[in-house]
């Protein structure tokens, strides 16, 4: 057994920086992640963080009213003001670590123009910013002598006496569970893109935070919130940087029209995410697209542009789907990118379980409401790790380790035991997780129906069942890949469950959420959160009130 | 259209201790990667093959293996451009590390080597209230640097490596790099310092292995050369590895080829024997892998012409 005060599940962005200001407000610190820490998914944040940097002719109020405005009046207010209020000194703080940051004429750091904003505000290193924090985290952690357990693997939380105190996990390379006893436990999991087929995350993004948290009872939050991307790659999935958009690229349909004139006059390709999506969508449905998909058209911008800020984007359409983007437009459609809900956390990541907190992708608190902007989930990780670090830092300063004994590993080990002994039944972990993923593609991706999302329901439902059999080919202890992708396809029918019940509580149309049977947004009932907490024979749905603070709802235009 | 393609895979089994190849034999479609064909043979076929792999887009850093004997990553290279004439493509774990389990190796060196450097930004007086003001071109060079994914790929293929663990390798020292070229750190000089010891800065033979490797273009070697010309800057040129160096060149422009064993005598001077018996290992490891260079060592045909390069270069100073 090990004891720390603070242990930390997950070392992406928002757990990296939850080490740090845990570290520094003196508590002894574990982080823990299934992969090592600079491989974790936030690497793939190519576009960029914003704030609204007073010295630069932006006030973070203005942030703060795109913010609510795209999230469709569903983030609570004054989580969004802390987030915009703080985001300028957290982006010279991580200047100071050292990101690089792309920088203007006169030496200082330079901005780009992203979605749903009015101004400029979206600082970025080339079109790799999420690595190029990622890594500086990574190096600060390092200074400060951080304990890093890299590829170990969460299987579950200990709860006692109601109270979160500390988790089992597995070591990837030995095979064998470890029970981590700490004061507070910030889960720091990331997101649960392989629940959809296709989706822009990477393979390890699945869920496991969510459902971790789920399973001890803490809530999940408007889970039905699922952004689709409007510009991911033809066949892979691949997605292409809002950048690309900020930098000026144009959306084409199949007569090589501006189609966004139609849907958003002002914005254009700039809009909300969840609106350009749609109007993709809308465009394919009625038969101007070509083989699925519409054109970004990136030619104009010239090569200098290209070569100094969207080298990335070239390489990635060279690399998987053979187009030079200096000579051709890309063929692209909307795909599911990011999870706007999760574990309902308040502005200092703490969950209504005591000990334990959540920050990054997994957590929901709520800022990004219906609909998140680009560039707005780097700042969400970094604001809301570094203020959960600190609340679990200060929790540990106050509470006592719990009774705890190694035994606490012992259901998981059944668990286990139970996968593996297994015989093979000719079904597979790769293809329940497959039907699930074309199932949520299909029902819950930019326009829903009740009658689509039953359907959907019902096949997560026998997809569990089938779980429940499911063989693992693997019979080894080290290194067991094959008995990870079982285990997190746990996680996954679970996040898959939430995302179909939350969304067919929702009976109206707001952000992500496009219901063809409620296509209005319905403020009179539903400016609220729904909440869902697993209960002994299933779960239960509750709602939240929204947050107001300065900006009252009125109708989205862009 | 699918494609059928053979996947020859060097395979590693822990609990047995056993090592062997599989191929495996399945139909692709045109632009898959050596990735997808691995993810596929594993969801499908084999649930036992252990790789890493998350990302899918080359920049995880997670799938660096050797296929048809180079380091590189499987997501980023096309099956297509391998494949051809039926031939099998191999398939193995990186090399210079230790394997775990097939395609997985051990990468806990090529971390402890990033450690060693000091990794991180050591500015000097107190934070400025905004943020530190550099030129764009500096920082977009050190952003090209900074693009490493610290894969492994180089490390994997490096030719010092193999015959000396303890060189720091080109991943670190592309990572020491990045913060001697930060105009923001104000460490500099002791970074050179540390790099300038033994399994430093001169330790690299200039092989480019580690440059044809690097899937992101950071170019390891010629940060590594960018490092020599500033630890001789700032005046570590009078230690073994600058004399290298300089030795290097003199005996580059006599024969026209690089003499292995004069070099060191070279550096050390004849008689320091207790440095050249520390070089013994080294040259009893390159024996046992057939990479000791011949004893008598013949200027190539033409030399004189190598002679006349330098002489240019000379002249152009
Ligand atoms: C392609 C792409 C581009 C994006 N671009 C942008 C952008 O430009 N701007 C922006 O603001 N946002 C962007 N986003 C979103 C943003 O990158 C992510 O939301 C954010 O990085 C999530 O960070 P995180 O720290 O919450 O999680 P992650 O970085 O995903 O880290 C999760 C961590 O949890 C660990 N973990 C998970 N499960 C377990 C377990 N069971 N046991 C142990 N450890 C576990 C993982 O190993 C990992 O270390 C992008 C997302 C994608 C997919
Ligand atoms: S150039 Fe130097 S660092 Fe690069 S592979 Fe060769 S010996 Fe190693
Ligand atoms: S320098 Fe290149 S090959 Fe080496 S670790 Fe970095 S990205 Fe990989
Ligand atoms: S899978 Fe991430 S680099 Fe290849």
């Amino acid at each position: 057994m090990f004891d720390y005060d603070v242990l930390i599940i997950g070392a992406g962005l928002a757990g990296m920086r939850a080490a740090l200001s845990a570290h520094q407000r003196g508590a002894d610190v574990a982080v823990m992640s299934k992969v090592h820490p600079v491989r974790s998914h936030s690497n793939a944040a190519q576009g960029g963080v914003n704030a609204a940097l007073t010295d630069r002719g932006d006030q973070w109020e203005e942030h703060a009213f795109d913010t609510v405005k795209g999230s469709d009046y569903l983030g609570d207010q004054d989580a969004i003001e802390v987030m915009c209020r703080e985001a300028g000194q957290e982006i010279i703080s991580l200047e100071h670590m050292g990101v690089i940051f792309n920088r203007d004429e006169s030496g200082r750091l330079g901005t780009r123009a992203f979605g749903g904003q009015r101004q400029a505000r979206t600082f970025f290193v080339a079109d790799f910013t999420g690595q190029a924090m990622l890594h500086v985290l990574y190096e600060q952690i390092m200074k400060a002598g951080v304990h890093v357990y890299d590829e170990w693997f969460v299987t579950s939380l200990i709860i006692e006496d109601g109270e979160c105190a500390g988790a089992v996990a597995m070591e990837i390379r030995s095979g064998k569970l470890h029970v981590i006893r700490a004061k507070a436990v910030i889960i720091a999991a990331g997101g649960l893109g392989r629940v959809y087929e296709p989706s822009t995350n990477a393979l390890i993004c699945t869920g496991d935070g969510i459902s971790l948290a789920y399973r001890v009872g803490a809530p999940l939050m408007d889970m039905e919130m699922v952004q689709y991307h409007p510009t991911t790659l033809k066949g892979s999935g691949v997605l292409i940087t809002e950048g690309a958009r900020g930098e000026g690229a144009y959306l084409l349909n199949a007569k090589g029209e501006r189609f966004m004139e139609r849907y958003a006059p002002n914005m254009m390709e700039l809009a909300s995410r969840d609106v350009v999506s749609r109007s993709e969508q809308t465009e394919l449905n009625e038969g101007r697209g070509i083989d699925g998909c519409v054109l970004l058209d990136c030619r104009h911008l010239g090569e200098k542009v290209i070569k100094e800020r969207l080298l990335q984007i070239m390489e990635i359409a060279a690399d998987f789907a053979d187009i030079d983007i200096m000579k051709q437009p890309i063929p692209i459609r909307p795909g599911m990118h990011y999870q706007m809900g999760g574990i309902k956390t308040d502005v200092n990541g703490a969950t209504p379980i005591p000990g334990l907190y959540a920050a990054g992708e997994c957590a929901c608190v709520s800022v990004h409401g219906g609909n998140r902007l680009g560039a707005n989930s780097l700042l969400d990780t970094v604001i809301f790790g570094r203020r959960s670090g600190e609340a679990a830092a200060e929790r540990a300063h106050q509470v006592s380790h719990r009774n705890v004994v190694d035994s606490y590993s012992l259901r998981d080990e059944e668990t286990i035991k139970s996968l593996l002994s297994r015989e093979g039944n000719g079904d597979s972990v790769a293809h329940i997780r497959l039907e699930m993923g074309k199932a949520m593609d299909q029902h819950l991706g930019v326009f829903r129906n009740s009658e689509g999302m039953e359907t959907a329901l019902n096949q997560i439902e026998q997809l569990k069942e089938r779980y429940r059999k499911v063989p693992v080919q693997d019979k080894g202890k080290v290194f067991n890949t094959d008995l990870i992708f079982a285990l997190e396809l746990g996680f996954m029918l679970d996040c898959a469950e939430a995302i179909v019940v939350s969304a067919l509580e929702r009976k109206e149309s707001r952000g992500a959420q496009s219901r063809l049977d409620y296509p209005k947004r319905d403020d009179a009932n539903w400016l609220k959160h729904t909440l869902l907490t697993k209960t002994d024979g299933g779960h239960k749905i509750g709602y939240l009130p929204v947050v107001f603070t300065q900006w009252p709802p009125t109708e989205r235009k862009y | 259209m699918t494609l059928q393609t053979t996947l020859r895979v060097s395979r590693f089994n822990p609990e047995e201790q056993r090592s062997y190849w599989q191929e495996y034999t399945l139909d692709v479609e045109p632009q898959y990667t050596v990735l997808d064909a691995l993810i596929k043979i594993r969801e499908y076929e084999d649930g036992s093959l252990g790789l890493r792999c998350s990302c899918r887009s080359s920049i995880c850093g997670s799938c660096a293996i050797r296929i048809n004997g180079h380091a590189t990553l499987a997501c980023k290279t096309k099956l297509r451009s391998l494949a051809s004439g039926g031939r099998h493509v191999t398939v193995e774990p990186l090399g210079n590390l230790p394997i775990i389990k097939d395609l997985v190796v051990d990468m806990t060196s090529h971390w402890n080597k990033v450690m060693a450097v000091k990794p991180w930004l050591q500015p000097q007086g107190p934070e400025p209230e905004h943020e530190y003001i550099a030129p764009n071109e500096t920082m977009l060079h050190l952003a090209g640097v900074m693009s490493c994914i610290m894969c492994g790929a180089c490390v994997g293929d490096c030719t010092v490596l193999q015959v000396d663990p303890n060189f720091l390798g080109p991943a670190a020292l592309a990572k020491a790099y990045r913060f001697v070229g930060d105009p923001r750190d104000a460490a500099g000089k002791e970074r050179l310092k540390a790099l300038n010891r033994y399994g430093g800065i001169w330790d690299c033979t200039r092989c480019y292995e580690c440059v044809q490797a690097c899937p992101k273009g950071v170019a390891p070697m010629e940060r590594i050369m960018a490092l020599r010309d500033k630890a001789i800057e700032v005046g570590f040129d009078n230690t073994y590895g600058a004399r290298h160096t300089i030795a290097f060149g003199e005996i580059l422009e006599h024969a026209g080829r690089l003499d292995e064993l004069r070099l060191p005598i070279k550096t050390f001077g004849m008689f320091n024997f207790i440095q050249m018996l520390q070089l013994l290992p080294v040259g009893l490891r390159a024996l046992m892998r057939g990479k000791m260079p011949p004893v008598f060592h013949k200027p190539i045909p033409k030399a004189e012409n190598v002679r006349r390069i330098f002489k240019k270069m000379e002249s152009k100073r």
